[in-house]
């Protein structure tokens, strides 16, 4: 039998349905796949057991003529979502081994719809970070590896992006047909960019974020990887739904995605901000941004340049309002109800003991900011302020869609993967700025797609990113398929 | 903005988070990049932008008041480090 896990998720589908083979063989492919990529590390913790029983129970389904539409599809699953009976941390140690007793909506959503889990994948702990590197469970590794001049390869591991960097590598690496990640800044499209898979970050709003460890409620949305545009499409039809457990989850039909890859882009408007060209953009960078351009134009989209003045902006409000949001969210792990607990003297030696001991560097950080810019006398210049820029940020968007750009197209991230280590030094600001280009679409609620759009000279994948107006997702596959046609698909050779 | 030594001790306090004296200076040191960073905010002005609340347009969903959930304490009291008789055991709060 060929190689189970080579197959794309659609591909996948329509060989079960033909009874090529059963969710059960797929299944072992995977575990047998993931059981080799250990040195990966982007599992936190695999779950074999209850992947057979999904799938032998996905399998009867089909026998008895009961099929969803991820009937049989292995999945993993980001570690910042509660699944039932199986142990969910944010990679954060102050979790310890909290076992949920309940699932979160989008992964319910999943199962009701035939899909298969197949473990928990690492994350940055709380989903703070860009690399992957702030995990309690250790670095995972991009399955990408350097180039060096001579063509040789450059062992150097790299990082998969962050913060859903299990979710990138498995995707890249054959891991999983595809995977759940969330994304508050770039968590999704980063990673995407940084392994040459596909991700959306759909509309705020479109996805239940029930059940869903929270970071920085205003801005965390869930989203699925994937390795071509038509599986994204498939999967996000999946995770979107109405759910009266979140009060911010939007009452507006799921359209059929898949239906819109392929589809004609004639006609569509396409914005390219001009605030997007960076001093010190790499030039491969350009020149793929160019391509990009030259691809949906001449698949019949007009391209015209646009202004998002307050783009500079967006960064910094992020790092008030996002680290706020998270201070109080992250006030709820005591050491009381759930996790770690260190016993102190008293009942406030205990909590700052517990927190010490169980929040790594940077979520400390985070908090410490958060904390900060929301105290007494500096709220309103912090906090409300960055909540007014907010406001001008999503201004600068609608003032482009009602001038009628429908999707506006710019690079993924300022560079391509980079090594371990390389950025996590001394100046946290410095890993900050790789989300430069995701960020205002959080800002902004908006949805936005990263596409791989070509290698660099090191050898790396590149993204291109895709946004859209709120809730026309299907756009955005639409055009991410006219990309994906023209750049064609990029897979790691497999080393490990 | 920048923050002394000892702001960085009362917002970890706030934080409830431990922070060692040794750890105070470094602390000190990222607090202030982050906040050098966001400092850029104040070319801008934002007297007449009301700040953002929503970023979808719609009115906040309402639920019934109705009791829908309850009588699960087992479940609710199952991660915590320290029960009985599904009560969480904390340290003495009131002397």
């Amino acid at each position: 039998m060929t190689d189970l896990t080579a197959l794309t998720l659609a591909e996948a589908r329509d060989a079960l349905a033909k009874k090529d083979f059963t969710a059960l063989d797929l299944t072992e492919a995977y575990l047998a796949a993931m059981e080799k990529a250990r040195a990966l590390n982007a599992y936190v913790m695999e779950t074999p057991e209850k992947a057979r029983s999904m799938a032998k129970a996905s399998d009867e389904r089909r026998a008895a003529g009961s099929v969803g539409p991820l009937e049989g599809i292995p999945l993993g699953v980001k570690d910042l979502y509660c699944t039932e009976g199986v142990r969910t941390t944010a990679c954060s140690k102050i979790l310890d081994d909290f076992t949920p007793p309940y699932e979160s909506t989008v992964t319910s959503n999943l199962w009701r719809d035939g899909a298969v889990m197949l473990g928990k994948l690492a994350c940055d702990e709380f989903a703070m970070g860009s690399s992957n590197e702030t995990s309690c469970f250790g670095d995972v590794v991009n399955p990408w590896r350097r180039k060096r001049a001579d063509g040789s390869i450059d062992p150097t591991p790299l990082v998969p992006g962050g913060s859903s960097g299990g979710s990138s590598a498995a995707v890249a690496a054959h891991l999983a047909a595809g995977a759940t990640g969330t994304d508050t800044g770039g968590s999704i499209r980063q990673p995407a960019a940084f392994t040459g898979t596909v991700g959306i970050k759909p509309t705020y709003g479109r996805c239940s974020r029930w059940g869903i460890v929270a970071f920085a409620s205003s801005l965390d949305q869930a989203g699925p990887f994937a390795r071509t545009v038509r599986d994204a499409a498939i999967l996000l039809k999946s995770f979107a739904s109405v759910d009266p457990k979140d009060t911010t989850s939007v009452d507006l039909p799921v359209p059929d995605y898949e239906a819109a890859v392929g589809t004609s882009i004639k006609g569509k408007v396409i914005g390219i901000p001009k605030e997007y060209r960076v001093d010190g953009m790499p030039a491969e960078i350009e020149e793929l941004w160019q391509k990009g351009i030259d691809w949906l134009k001449a698949a019949g989209a007009e391209v015209r340049e646009i202004s998002l003045p307050h783009t500079k902006y967006a960064l910094p409000a992020y790092y008030i309002v996002a680290p706020a949001e998270a201070s109080s969210n992250l006030a709820r792990y005591d050491g009381i109800r759930y996790g770690l607990r260190v016993t102190g003297d008293d009942i406030t030696d205990t909590y700052e003991l517990t927190r010490a001991a169980g929040f790594g560097a940077e979520v400390r950080r985070r908090i410490m900011i958060g904390t900060y810019v929301l105290s007494a006398g500096y709220y309103d210049a912090y906090y409300v302020k960055a909540q007014k820029v907010r406001t001008l940020i999503k201004r600068d968007f609608d003032l482009a869609f009602a001038a009628g750009v429908d999707a506006v197209l710019t690079p993924a991230t300022p560079s391509s993967a980079f090594g371990v280590g390389e950025m996590s030094g001394g100046d946290p600001v410095e890993m900050y700025l790789n989300d430069i280009f995701t960020v205002t679409v959080n800002m902004a609620g908006l949805p936005g797609m990263v596409v791989p759009g070509g290698l660099d000279a090191k050898g790396l994948p590149l993204g291109l990113q895709l946004i859209g107006r709120p809730f026309e997702e299907a756009t955005l596959f639409q055009l991410g398929e006219v990309i994906e046609q023209s750049a064609g698909r990029f897979t790691p050779e497999k080393w490990w | 903005m920048s923050v002394d030594r000892s702001t960085v001790v009362r917002v970890a306090h706030l934080a409830r988070i431990r922070v060692a004296e040794e750890e105070v200076d470094k602390l000190q040191g990222e607090l202030n990049s982050i906040l050098g960073f966001v400092e850029q905010l104040a070319e801008l002005d934002v007297s007449d932008v009301a700040p953002l609340t929503s970023v979808v347009p719609i009115a906040m969903k309402k639920r019934a008041d109705v009791v829908n959930d309850g009588g699960i304490p087992k479940k609710v009291t199952q991660n915590a480090p320290l029960t009985e008789d599904d009560f969480f055991v904390v340290p003495k709060v009131v002397e």
